[in-house]
């Protein structure tokens, strides 16, 4: 067995990078797959709140590199899900305890017994970026229907297109259809047409995903209950080589649609 | 009436910030990409002209050098007008 090793990048903060790589690795393990997320954000360490594993770290990812423990021993098991093992990072220390080579030695070690390796990037462009994208078989980069977002998208496309890592793909996250449909937001046409990249998944703004994050219960462990939850399962699925087709967009239902009718009429007077 | 039209199937309104931030977009990755600022395109099109109107007549003031955009390529587009000799012959009498 030879696992796939996948890194959730964004070069923009706060796109979705930890939400997604926690429900895509949910996903993926409710499917059967066997998946290791690594939280690559030295310092400033999520993955695991996100999971609700946080009182269960013994060791992280700088342990390992400075030889203080195996890597066994620093992998968390998800009591609720006996494939998906987190391999948190290291809150006291900073990016510069990893390098490129330490990642790809300790990917390479998880390959053996793994199908998927899922990889939470820091924000940025910078050294934990790079160590991050180092041993990436395939990318997928997050961005925002948003100006700030999707330029930063853009920079990291471009970086990592130049440094040659594996093929890169794009999630977009927290779209609105209702504001889409009104004009004030990119498409996601919009969006793919300026990154020229192909798209694996559209997630919707989704409400759900906050009380998801308050309970470290990621959405897609219950499967259909969100449109949010749903496109996980998609993305997970698209990875896992299954086509998949994008799911319609749903909207806001008519009261609100009236409601918001009425204020914007009465701002054009 | 905006309002009913957006209603019935969502034409859109007099200025969408969606297509402004897509235009925007499209000036910004333009720039991004190839590291041309706009004043270093401004530079560029000045040069061009001096360079070429050593050469050949042509009309300073209708010059255009812009970025084209196609997939992740992008290049450099100078359209520049060349005087139509003989009419200069007759407007110069």
């Amino acid at each position: 067995m030879t696992a796939r090793v996948i890194t959730i990048t964004s070069g923009k903060g706060g796109v979705g990078k930890t939400t997604i790589t926690a429900n895509l690795g949910v996903a993926l393990a409710l499917h059967g797959r066997r998946v290791v997320v690594i939280d690559a954000d030295v310092g400033l360490r999520n993955l695991d709140v996100m999971l609700g594993l946080e009182n269960r770290i013994v060791y992280d990812l700088v342990d390992v590199i400075e030889g203080r423990c195996r890597l066994r021993q620093a992998m968390v098991r998800d009591k609720r899900l006996p494939e998906l093992f987190l391999l948190p990072a290291a809150q006291t220390r900073d990016k510069s305890a990893v390098q490129p080579a330490d990642m790809v030695r300790i990917c390479d070690e998880l390959r053996e017994q793994h199908d998927f390796v899922l990889i939470d990037s820091p924000a940025g462009i910078e050294q934990g970026f790079r160590y991050a994208a180092a041993p990436a078989d395939a990318i997928l980069v997050v961005t925002n229907p948003e100006i700030a977002a999707v330029r930063d998208a853009d920079r990291v496309i471009g970086l990592l297109e130049a440094d040659e890592h594996g093929p890169v793909r794009l999630i977009i996250n927290r779209i609105r259809p209702d504001l889409v449909r009104r004009g004030e937001m990119l498409s996601v046409s919009d969006v793919v047409e300026l990154l020229a990249v192909d798209l694996v998944g559209i997630v919707p703004e989704d409400k759900a995903i906050i009380s998801a994050a308050n309970r470290g219960e990621p959405l897609a462990f219950s499967r259909d209950s969100s449109q949010a939850g749903i496109a996980f399962h998609n993305i997970a699925r698209r990875l896992m080589g299954e086509n998949v087709p994008f799911m319609p967009l749903r909207e806001p239902g008519m009261l609100q649609r009236i409601f918001g009718l009425t204020r914007s009429g009465g701002d054009q007077q | 009436m905006k309002a009913l039209k957006r209603f019935l199937g969502g034409s859109e309104a007099e200025s969408p910030s969606g297509a402004i931030a897509r235009e925007r977009l499209r000036l910004v990755l333009a720039h991004d990409r190839t590291s041309i600022s706009p004043a270093l395109l401004e530079t560029l099109k000045d040069e061009i002209i001096a360079v070429i109107s050593k050469h050949v007549a042509i009309d300073a003031s209708d010059v255009r050098v812009t970025f084209s955009q196609t997939a992740r390529e992008s290049r450099l587009v100078a359209d520049i007008p060349l005087l139509n000799p003989r009419k200069r012959a007759t407007t110069q009498e």
